[in-house]
């Protein structure tokens, strides 16, 4: 591959023209069937992917920004379009590109066609949010950054509110409203940083120039503050998390999986690009708050999963348990913290995402979301729930599955961080324990709970499209959990980069690839 | 007394007499032109001397004479006797003035939505339902005085920013108003509300002239000269706390917020944007604020630049409360053309955000964005949202005409993809989404007024964003999300602009919501709502709105360029 093409704007170009040409297929003819979008559809998420695939082999694991392109943009505030890509854009484009896929091969008749509704929309608004949001993790610009940013929350929008379940439009609205919100905070930060840059000379956007602006303690606190609210909200961290449970629970699980997969993990990209990129001083002066926040959001989103019994709704929350794993290992400024937080973001992104497409299936077989009205799975559909369980375990970080690898890593960061923090973490195995495989006692073993006609009602196995769409997942968190140097050799070096930056001078740098290799064994 | 001559720069001026020149031929036209050819040539005049001042500003703008200095670079002259300044700005908004008019000469032009006649009253002397009235309606009668009429109010639009001296000022603020109080009153539909709403501004616009004039002869007190470049001396030489000299600054504020629409003196805005005629709240919504906002800022940035320290912190309080009573009140809205409206008041808040943003030019690097560019660059994007969103309202029809209560566009998108599609581009656009033109120009009137140390401001305007967001989201939740209260009798004609697909693509969602029983319960008594073709002229105008937001929400920066190369105003 030579790097003389402009191989990153074509990647955010191909799904953009996918959506486009999906958009504008010809309807009415297959209206019932609707294939045709779903074909060119996921046509386009492949070529996509062997792209990100071919960038990811003939990436150099050494380090540094590659790929770069800088254009010029709109002079007059500094900004540029400039993509690049460095360990962290690549292991979360390669998650992106391939959960798109996934999600159009889970969601092949689940929505659109069957019920109705033209499956073009949907079809065209997952490419549309698949070209944002590797724009997003590509950007090296803020500006460009923020504008992209921004963009995804249109098509997640149309995605929850068009084609969810009854509510689906208020969650929709409830989401669009938080991610906003959080937005115009960001825009804050975004225009003071315009200012203090404009004010040191020459006003620019770029991640490069503006990682050397000398700012004053007080700017660099408040600029520190708008970014790290916004990807709280993004992210989603307690106590700004409430919009997450109720999109997951009205949403399609595919629309469920971009969301929580592929958007909130912008949060924490943005920290670590953005919160300790640019302001590494401020980033120290808030770790305790950070790390504090992060520790509430752990115990408590697992309390909350546990409390809940809508299946959907619990996923959606064990997520936010997830997110303060990743934030805690972001903020411990550790290697070992930075390392596990960003394996975790790639290791959630498969474990949840097999979780909400499984329970999509269980949700639409049944035609109930709640746990009290489902039971006894096990029996008539096997690989259902052998899937469920094997998507949960990888959840409660079971030694053997790449959740666990990560998760022991962002353990080790707390507590070498400090010992209290890495108690409380630990508290989060064994409520992950009990929401993951409680759930599962309730949905899946037993007798079903519902009287009568619906009793006997034999819930069907997966079909071998069903199984397709959630292999890969399945396969990946098997491979990395017993060998994960690829994704490590990737993540290492940029953490090394990104902490020498924040200027925290660590004592083992070492440590994390040989921990994880023990850990696997 | 010795009276000379003033100087007259014609060979800078002449864009101002085409289109002057086209308004009187107009008046000319309605007493000779036989009635049925009055509604073509009338449309041909109005357009020809638009695109004659236009083709002329931009002659005259590449041409004009550098006056600036090493530091600050500034074009243009002042003639007749100095009381008219012909400089860069002037020429950005002269250009876009015209630009406004040419749309609503072609919103004014629309007769297919109302079955060949147009939006305006048969005879508008016939008092609402009378015999007259009825008879004027029954022959088909049209008001083509309106075509005139704007070409009047374009020209003192044309003047008002160009105005150096206060009574010229004043001259153009009546001679773009009392076109403006007249065609409000001209609605064919809804007669009473139109008349209301043209009293009403009438009245309060008259008291607010009062304010002004008063205000002049008081600062003419203070500083013995009615020219800006006098008072700019007298300020600086005399004592900045006279009472003579700010007590006359807040009455000709009084005047000019008046015409901004910012709060405290909003009241009128969304009864007379509400109760006109569609087509001229429109033109007057968006046209009206690029004028009164050029002759703010050279008001502020030349006459009182000097006492900058005076009207700063007035301005603070006013953008604040302005963009948060127009925010809040704009969410309980139920009509969308009075929700536009209170946006728009909004917006006013934005703008003088960035017209607060004033620096003096030693502290602005020279790779920094300006206030003045930032506002420039703003009232663009303002201006095209709002004339493609209210030529937009004047598409949603049903037998009685237009529709616009809120409640009623349920399930527009659905229906009518495109035209949902569009609205929701020039909402998103208000409400300064990325990609869109408006949030270039809400982050340029942010930026200045951060560099410019106001970040309450800014942070109490980040809140309102925030508001506004709420309200504009609502209406493309209902148009997507809402079960349509009449689907029986949908299969509507759908308007042939262009638009996002993708965005139309999205539109074959259904959803029924709790809380629209209220929605169906009063669409069943009323008739369908549906969006009706209107004429090419109405086509091209929202096709244009749209390209230019698209287009500098992707690409701003030519006209951010082109904003930041005027230069300064010339004294």
């Amino acid at each position: 591959m030579s790097s003389a093409a402009p191989w990153l704007t074509i990647l955010i170009l191909v799904p953009l023209v996918g959506a486009v040409a999906t958009a504008v297929l010809p309807r009415g003819a297959r209206r019932e069937s609707g294939t045709l979008p779903r074909v060119v559809g996921l046509g386009f998420s492949l070529v996509t992917l062997g792209l990100a695939v071919a960038l990811g082999l003939s990436f150099d694991n050494t380090g540094g920004m590659q790929f770069s392109e800088t254009y010029e943009w709109i002079g007059a505030f500094g900004a540029s379009y400039a993509v690049g890509l460095d360990g962290l854009g690549l292991v979360l484009l390669l998650l992106t590109t391939l959960l798109v896929p996934v999600v159009l091969v889970a969601s092949w008749d689940s929505v659109g066609g069957a019920d109705g509704r033209s499956p073009h929309a949907f079809v065209g608004w997952v490419l549309a949010l698949e070209a944002a949001a590797v724009a997003v993790f590509l950007a090296q610009d803020v500006f460009f950054f923020y504008v992209v940013f921004e963009a995804t929350l249109i098509p997640a929008y149309f995605l929850i509110g068009g084609f969810g379940r009854p509510g689906a439009a208020r969650a929709a609205v409830k989401f669009l409203v938080f991610q906003l919100v959080g937005g115009l905070i960001l825009l804050g930060g975004v225009i003071g940083l315009y200012v203090e840059s404009a004010s040191a000379g020459d006003p620019s956007y770029l991640v490069s120039d503006l990682a050397g602006l000398d700012l004053t303690t007080g700017a660099e606190r408040w600029l520190f503050v708008a970014f790290f609210v916004a990807f709280a909200i993004k992210a989603p961290m307690f106590p700004v998390h409430t919009w997450l449970a109720d999109t997951t629970e009205k949403a399609t699980p595919g629309t469920s999986v971009l969301l929580v997969c592929v958007l909130d993990k912008i949060g924490t990209y943005g920290m670590i690009r953005f919160c300790l990129g640019l302001f590494p001083e401020a980033s120290q002066w808030a770790t305790p708050v950070v790390v504090i926040a992060a520790l509430v959001s752990i115990v408590y989103g697992a309390l909350l999963a546990i409390g809940t019994d809508d299946l959907m709704r619990l996923i959606g929350l064990t997520s936010l348990s997830h997110f303060g794993f990743i934030v805690l290992g972001i903020f411990v400024l550790n290697t070992q913290g930075g390392t596990g937080s960003i394996l975790y973001m790639l290791n959630h992104g498969l474990a949840t995402a097999a979780l909400f497409l499984v329970g999509g299936y269980l949700v639409r077989r049944r035609g109930t979301s709640l746990i009290s009205e489902l039971g006894g799975v096990e029996k008539s559909a096997p690989v259902l729930a052998g899937l469920l369980l094997v998507a949960g375990l990888a959840t409660l970080g079971l030694p053997g599955l790449s959740t666990f690898v990560s998760e022991f890593l962002v353990l080790v960061g707390a507590f070498v961080y400090a010992p209290w923090a890495g108690v409380v973490a630990v508290t989060a195995i064994v409520l992950a324990a009990i929401y993951v495989l409680w759930a599962y006692q309730r949905t899946m073993t037993g007798p079903s709970p519902v009287a009568g006609a619906a009793a006997d009602a034999v819930t069907p196995d997966l079909t071998r499209r069903e199984i397709g769409a959630v292999a890969p997942l399945v396969l990946l968190m098997v491979l990395l959990g017993f060998y994960p140097m690829p994704a490590l050799d990737v993540i290492n070096p940029f953490v090394e980069d990104t902490l020498a930056q924040v200027g925290v001078v660590d004592d083992a740098p070492t440590v994390p690839a040989d921990t994880a290799g023990e850990g696997t064994e | 007394m010795e009276f000379s001559a003033p100087q007259i720069a014609h060979e800078v001026l002449w864009p101002a007499y085409v289109v002057f020149g086209a308004a009187l031929l107009g008046v000319l036209g309605e007493a000779f032109l036989p009635r049925r050819r009055r509604f073509v040539g009338q449309v041909a005049i109005a357009t020809l001397g638009l695109i004659g001042g236009l083709v002329g500003t931009a002659l005259v703008a590449l041409d004009l004479p550098s006056v600036g200095s090493d530091d600050v670079a500034a074009y243009g002259v002042t003639t007749v006797g100095d009381t008219v300044a012909l400089d860069g700005p002037t020429m950005f908004l002269w250009g876009l003035v015209l630009l406004l008019g040419l749309g609503g000469v072609g919103l004014f032009a629309e007769r297919r939505l109302e079955s060949g006649l147009s939006a305006f009253a048969g005879q508008a002397a016939a008092l609402p339902g009378t015999e007259a009235e009825r008879k004027a309606s029954t022959e088909g009668l049209d008001h083509t005085e309106v075509y005139p009429l704007l070409m009047f109010a374009v020209v003192g639009m044309m003047l008002f920013p160009a105005a150096n001296d206060l009574l010229t000022l004043f001259v153009a603020l009546e001679v773009l108003s009392l076109p403006l109080y007249l065609l409000c009153g001209l609605s064919r539909r809804r007669r009473l509300l139109s008349q209301e709403a043209a009293m009403k501004y009438f009245l309060l616009g008259a008291f607010s002239s009062g304010f002004v004039i008063y205000g002049i002869a008081l600062v003419y007190g203070f500083s013995g000269s009615m020219s800006y470049a006098a008072v700019t001396e007298a300020v600086r030489a005399g004592d900045s706390g006279s009472v003579l000299l700010l007590t006359g600054l807040g009455m000709i504020t009084v005047g000019m917020l008046f015409k901004v629409g910012a709060v405290p003196f909003h009241a009128w805005t969304p009864d007379v944007y509400q109760g006109a005629p569609t087509a001229v709240t429109a033109f007057m919504s968006a046209a009206t604020k690029v004028a009164a906002f050029g002759a703010t800022l050279r008001l502020f940035y030349v006459a009182f630049g000097s006492e900058r320290w005076t009207w700063q912190p007035m301005l603070w309080v006013v953008a604040i409360i302005t963009m948060l009573v127009g925010a809040v009140l704009a969410v309980s809205q139920t009509d969308v053309k009075r929700m536009l409206a209170y946006s728009s008041i909004a917006h006013t808040g934005f703008i003088l955000t960035g017209l607060i943003g004033l620096r003096d030019t030693a502290e602005v690097g020279p790779a920094e964005i300006t206030s003045l560019q930032a506002v420039l660059f703003y009232l663009v994007t303002y201006s095209f949202a709002t004339l493609g969103a209210f030529a937009l309202v004047g598409v949603v029809r049903d037998d009685s005409g237009e529709v616009t209560a809120m409640a009623r566009w349920a399930g527009l998108g659905r229906r009518s993809p495109v035209v949902a599609g569009v609205f929701a581009l020039f909402l998103l656009s208000m409400a300064g989404i990325p990609l869109t033109a408006g949030f270039v120009g809400k982050w340029a009137v942010f930026a200045v007024a951060v560099s410019a140390g106001a970040w309450p401001v800014v942070v109490v305007a980040l809140a309102s964003s925030m508001i506004a967001v709420f309200f504009y989201v609502r209406v493309i939740l209902l148009m997507y999300f809402t079960a349509d209260p009449d689907p029986s009798k949908a299969g509507s004609a759908d308007v042939g602009v262009g638009g996002d697909a993708a965005l139309a693509g999205a539109s074959s969602s259904t959803e029924a919501e709790r809380g629209t029983v209220t929605v169906r319960s009063r669409a069943r008594v009323a008739d369908a709502v549906r969006v009706e073709t209107p004429s090419l002229a109405t086509v091209v105008v929202i096709a244009v709105c749209v390209g230019v937001t698209v287009l500098l929400g992707v690409m701003p920066g030519p006209v951010l360029d082109l904003a930041g190369s005027v230069g300064t105003f010339i004294r």
